[in-house]
């Protein structure tokens, strides 16, 4: 199992009642809010965090990225695992990931991501997301092609990566005369992507398609084994079985040394929780052309204040009793992580830790317990169960690096 | 004022895309090209115009009625295609009439025709970058929101609208993501329009609600210094559908310059 520490990095030092007030934390709430004396030291918290979560254990930073939004403050997930890059050494930087279709240059994506690839010494797993809908916004960029974009862009990245230069690129949404990055990366034939996912089927159809690890984002335990089923559907199509090594997972999960303080701590999780993490306008984090045009006709009522979110609001109780939140001393947590995994079987899993206001103190409580407490104990539990991550088993990049793929019947012409 | 005005809808192929057409009236030909949120399909204005003309009244691609192209990509490419569909429809010289964003499109047409249209009428039209204010960024409030936006007064926005139902959210959503796939950046206007204006020879109408709250009004002062034979109304208590709000003063004074010799 591959087990990793997850922060959203929230901008906690704002003032949270003019945000409520104002409706809105997020795309339009203004900036003027943000201050960036506590956005210093909170960064350095942080950083700091990561860098100690290797030194309890943890194998893998999550990191990801969020715009015009006190939830979130990594603006730029290349930032943070640059610098993870050169001041660890073993822990893998994950990135869950990269928004593409906001890149006007994919291929300067693809040098950054292979320079970090390279100072990290080959630790870089590189996921790929299409960004919120109000991430478009805040970028200029139209969610009308969002999709597209985020193929088109899948796919110079990884011709940048993999075919010798200088090329061509001659694409729908990306132009380039000249393909030829002087800084490729150490992983070969590239490193590893996985993406991440909350809800669209198209995603999780093309994910499995690749062959790459789909990363379902603290959703509940039966959807989550729907995701899985339509994955394993669509692997079967492409000729081979997925399994746990295909499957990750991210939780929020609180650990501490009492009940008590871990409660008060995990209630965090829902720290100024709205439609998409942050509060925002329907249309800012699904603006048109965005979602799925399946859920066109739900999505408008609710977009007008006639209908409630199709992802629903539900309560902390909820969330704890459906097991998308998990807190606990690691005594009372272990068992209910090993419930999960019996279920959900992944065999990537990130620990969401902290949120919102928990201190620089509790959070690093947290973090060494999940590193020398519940980590070992869900590896031992991810054996028994024979949930083996992409990396023990060396498992096919991409689809296309696979030895084991059934002959698949020629398409009727 | 138009009870029985008969409508004849069609569907024309263009670039290989089925178009909407509805038309009505006799006499000379005038296209009108609707807002960004699509077209009711019968407006007061509508008919108005039908008395007096034959109008033509398209759905944009994407728009309405009318197929998606895929790979539309510019508010120019809509222009070209409803040049295409006059010069299939054997129209040489129509009055162009462009409500708002049609009134982008009108303009495009405008200044590829080597004599000009007949007659251009822009009312409240997008496709310039304002001097001074912005044009209202619909990506940031909900469907209602900014189709009440276009109204003086909310009165008449229910008139037109009534309780909104669910088909018409839907259809101002596909609305929407057209002009995201055509208008997006610069958003509803063009950054060449302007320095092409000065070949359209005919002569033109600019019309503002006194209370446009979509595109400012000095987009239409813009329009008509560029334009080398326009002039400037304002129409009183209307917002940006002055079409909507106030049809009937519209079409007076639409289909008086249009009929002018």
């Amino acid at each position: 199992m591959h087990v990793m520490y997850f922060t959203e990095q929230p901008m906690s030092a704002y003032p949270a009642d003019i945000g409520l007030e104002f409706g809105a934390t997020a795309l339009m709430f203004s900036n003027k809010y943000y201050d960036p004396v506590a956005g210093s030291r909170l960064y350095n918290e942080y950083l700091e965090q990561y860098i100690y979560a290797e030194e309890m254990g943890v194998e893998g930073f999550m990191l990801n990225e969020h715009h015009n939004a006190p939830f979130c403050m990594q603006s730029k997930c290349n930032i943070f695992a640059a610098i993870l890059a050169a001041v660890t050494k073993k822990a893998k930087i994950v990135l869950l990931g990269n928004p593409l279709p906001l890149a006007e240059n994919p291929v300067r994506l693809a040098e950054e991501l292979a320079m970090i690839d390279m100072i990290s010494k080959g630790r870089l797993v590189s996921g790929f997301v299409r960004g919120g809908g109000q991430e478009q916004l805040a970028n200029g960029i139209s969610p009308a092609y969002n999709r597209e974009r985020f193929e088109e862009a899948h796919d110079l990245i990884v011709a940048a990566w993999t075919r010798e230069g200088p090329f061509r690129w001659e694409g729908t949404h990306y132009q380039h005369r000249v393909v030829n990055p002087w800084a490729v990366p150490l992983q070969k034939p590239y490193p590893r992507v996985w993406i991440p996912g909350v809800l669209s089927k198209e995603t999780i159809i093309w994910a499995a398609k690749q062959r790459y690890p789909y990363i379902a984002l603290n959703t509940s335990i039966e959807a989550t084994k729907s995701i899985w089923k339509l994955y394993d559907e669509v692997a079967r199509e492409m000729g081979y079985e997925a399994g746990p090594q295909n499957r990750g997972y991210l939780q929020q999960v609180h650990v501490s040394d009492s009940e008590e303080k871990a409660e008060k701590n995990a209630r965090q999780f829902l720290w100024m929780q709205g439609e998409f993490t942050g509060l925002a306008h329907p249309v800012w984090s699904n603006p048109s052309g965005y979602f799925s045009p399946e859920f066109r006709r739900q999505f408008v009522e609710f977009a007008v204040g006639r209908a409630e979110s199709p992802r629903g609001r539900p309560t902390f109780e909820k969330q704890v009793a459906d097991g998308r939140v998990i807190y606990g001393t690691p005594d009372t947590v272990i068992p209910k992580l090993r419930h999960v995994l019996e279920e959900t079987r992944p065999s990537i899993y990130g620990l969401w830790g902290n949120d919102g206001n928990v201190s620089n103190e509790d959070a690093r409580t947290c973090i060494r317990l999940l590193g020398q407490e519940v980590m070992p104990a869900m590896r031992e539990y991810g054996k028994q169960l024979g949930l083996t991550d992409p990396f023990e088993i060396d498992a096919p990049v991409h689809l296309r690096y696979s030895t084991d793929v059934k002959q698949m019947p020629q398409a009727a012409e | 004022m138009a009870a029985g005005t008969v409508w004849n809808n069609s569907e024309v192929e263009i670039a290989g895309v089925k178009l909407h057409l509805e038309r009505a009236g006799s006499g000379r030909p005038v296209l009108v090209l609707h807002h960004d949120i699509g077209s009711p399909e019968r407006l007061d204005f509508y008919d108005a115009l039908a008395n007096r003309f034959d109008v033509l009244v398209p759905h944009h691609p994407g728009y309405g009625k009318s197929e998606r192209p895929q790979w539309l990509r510019s508010v120019r490419d809509v222009a070209v295609m409803y040049q295409w569909l006059l010069s299939d429809l054997g129209i040489d010289r129509p009055a162009i009439v462009g409500l708002g964003f049609g009134g982008w499109i009108a303009a495009e047409m405008a200044t590829m025709m080597p004599n000009g249209p007949h007659r251009l009428v822009l009312v409240g039209a997008m496709g310039l970058k304002p001097p001074d204010g912005d044009i209202f960024d619909q990506a940031i409030v909900s469907y209602i929101d900014y189709a009440a936006a276009g109204f003086h007064d909310p009165a008449a926005f229910a008139r037109v609208y009534g309780d909104v139902t669910t088909d018409q959210l839907v259809d101002w959503d596909l609305c929407r993501e057209m002009c995201f796939r055509i208008a997006w950046k610069p958003y509803m206007y063009s950054q060449t329009l302007p320095h092409l204006l000065g070949g359209v020879k005919a002569p033109a109408l600019i019309v503002w609600g006194d209370n446009d709250k979509i595109v400012p009004r000095s987009a239409g002062e813009l329009y008509a210094a560029a334009l080398p034979k326009a002039r400037f109304e304002t129409v009183h208590a209307a917002g940006h559908c002055v079409d909507m709000e106030q049809p009937e003063t519209l079409a007076r004074l639409v289909g008086g310059f249009i009929a002018e010799n």
